[in-house]
């Protein structure tokens, strides 16, 4: 076990016991807070990986930007407390099994394809340069890049207009 | 012994310096609230501190001891989680923005590991600066809503208000460096304004003059200070978001604006200022003596004013500190490979300080601003001219290419 590989898992397991937080929490504040945490854990990842511009980005946008206005609109409607109801029969007869299902589709599919890849030679990890992710994003796609920007254009527009309906 | 030290050493050093760093920000931290209260005091023809040590100066230790042994009391039916971990996360953030800032140009090397004036040497340092910031208003929301208070509530919801809106501002602002430096490490940055050798000509200030008025403003409502300090505005929110925090986690919010006001100086200085460069031409060697030429005088009149001090303990104590100043002063001159060294850190802090005087003034000399006026100013103004600035800068750069 190396430095990475520990760090890999200290951060996979915060991201994990983040998620779970977020859906187990019953204050709508608390499970912000805990996307929050999965969002700097998921940072914390990509770093790992070499792409030091994608981690910082993840922090500024998502951790910053995003969260921020999920908390300001939480502490705006003053939110309380989520009440607890009876387990539904459904989630009981169907949801369980179907979540064992697919976790164990996932870890099948894991461990197929541990096994038929080989691991590659121990690389250093290099830091993809911001300019060579410009490059990429701004002259090989930049017309998925532009409509990706454009449907977020229309769905802001479409909010306001939601907004505005009333009046 | 040394084995040890030569293999940990990517250990030792950066804990050796965070353990130096953050003992001294939080002296500087101290001392800058003595400042803060004595300029403010003078501009409103005052004394300020002036009873415990000679001119005040052990004020901010009083003030520390009170701190620590204050009683904590916590309101009812505050959220507990919240409401302890919102300081924390201010303190933490503020201090771990300052990791990214390069202090001197010098790069040495400590039992075979090669480091350099700045805890981490990243080259995306200012996008961690931003993600550092970004993540800074948790704090101060965190706050307002935990305490189960309106008065912090509203200020909670105020801070997260305004500090969305300018960083969008603080961060286009600084687009226009970015564009002409072509890279966001901090070193970069600065080593590409040390231009021909001619000085403070070729500084980042110049061309980008709009991008420093729109990234000071932005920085200053970011802090939360005098004019934008809307959050704690107290004859309308009592103290805002720390209303219900006393003790040692109201202090810890109080070192976290200081902190950030630091750092933001520290930005500023760097961006638009020169960093460690000096503002005048390299052939001016006899410029180097300037630090030696402020120490002396100053050493010597602190002795002077020293032994007319009205009490003894004054009479003790300023004497002696004069001295330890002109006699770093004449040391400065005796050794000129010290002088030499400590130039560019001289020149930082020299900027740095100026900043925060500019903050200290402004809080003595402005009204705050009214809530509609400090979004309409964010929205309506400072956001179009960021913008405008990048739209210029990079037609400008782009028409030089060609």
């Amino acid at each position: 076990m190396n430095a990475p590989v520990v760090i890999f898992f200290v951060l996979a397991a915060i991201a994990v016991l983040g998620a779970v937080s977020l859906i187990v929490q019953r204050h709508p504040i608390h499970s912000a807070l805990s996307l929050i945490v999965v969002m700097v854990a998921l940072a914390g990842l990509y770093l790992l990986m070499g792409a030091e511009f994608v981690a910082a980005v993840q922090i500024i946008v998502y951790g910053g930007a995003i969260m921020v206005l999920f908390i300001f609109v939480i502490m705006l409607l003053n939110a309380g407390e989520e009440e607890r109801t009876n387990f539904s029969k459904l989630a009981l007869y169907a949801g369980i099994p179907m979540a064992v299902a697919v976790t164990g589709l996932i870890a099948a599919a894991i461990v197929n394809s541990s096994k038929a890849a080989t691991l590659p030679p121990a690389q250093p990890v290099t830091l993809t340069s911001t300019r060579t992710l410009s490059t990429l994003l701004f002259r090989e796609f930049v017309y998925p890049f532009e409509l990706t920007s454009f449907l977020i254009l229309v769905a802001i527009l479409g909010a306001i207009v939601l907004a505005q309906r009333e009046n | 012994m040394n084995e040890f030290l030569t293999e940990y050493a990517f250990l030792i050093v950066p804990i050796v310096k965070i353990a130096i760093l953050v003992f001294l920000v939080l002296t500087v931290d101290a001392y800058l609230t003595w400042i803060e209260r004595k300029v403010i005091a003078h501009i409103q023809a005052r004394w300020g501190p002036h009873r415990t040590g000679p001119h005040g100066l052990l004020q901010p230790l009083a003030d520390g001891v009170k701190f620590i042994f204050k009683e904590d009391p916590m309101p009812a039916n505050v959220d507990k989680a919240a409401y302890f971990l919102a300081p924390f996360i201010t303190l933490l953030l503020a201090l771990t923005s300052l990791a990214v800032i390069p202090f001197g140009p010098q790069r040495f090397t400590v039992f075979g590991y090669q480091t350099t004036l700045a805890i981490a040497d990243v080259n995306i340092s200012l996008l961690v600066l931003f993600a550092i910031t970004a993540l800074g208003v948790y704090g101060v929301a965190l706050a307002g809503w935990a305490s189960n208070n309106k008065y912090s509530l509203l200020g909670g919801l105020r801070s997260s208000a305004q500090m969305i809106s300018y960083e969008l501002a603080l961060t286009l602002s600084v687009v226009g460096v970015l564009l002409m430096a072509g890279d966001f490490s901090l070193r970069t940055i600065v080593d590409k304004q040390a231009g021909a050798g001619h000085g403070l000509l070729s500084w980042n200030i110049f061309p980008q003059i709009i991008g420093f008025v729109c990234f000071f403003i932005a920085a200053i409502a970011e802090t939360n200070r005098v004019p934008f300090d809307l959050p704690e505005a107290e004859s309308e929110l009592v103290a805002g978001f720390h209303t219900e925090y006393a003790s040692m986690k109201f202090a810890m919010f109080f070192i976290a604006e200081y902190t950030s006001m630091i750092a933001v100086s520290c930005l500023a200085t760097i961006m638009f200022f020169g960093g460690w460069l000096s503002p005048f031409p390299d052939s001016w060697t006899f410029t180097h003596y300037l630090p030696s030429v402020l120490l002396i005088p100053f050493g010597l009149w602190v002795i002077f004013d020293g032994v007319r001090y009205e009490n003894l303990f004054g009479r003790l104590v300023l004497p002696v500190v004069g001295t330890v100043l002109t006699a770093i002063g004449v040391a400065l001159v005796v050794f000129p490979v010290v002088n030499d060294a400590i130039q560019g850190v001289f020149w930082f802090f020299a900027k740095v300080f100026t900043f925060l005087f500019v903050y200290i003034w402004m809080r003595g000399t402005l009204p705050r601003f009214r809530y509609d006026q400090l979004m309409s100013f964010g929205w309506k103004f400072l956001l179009p001219v960021s913008i405008a600035n990048v739209i210029v800068t990079s037609a400008v750069i782009l028409w030089r290419m060609h």
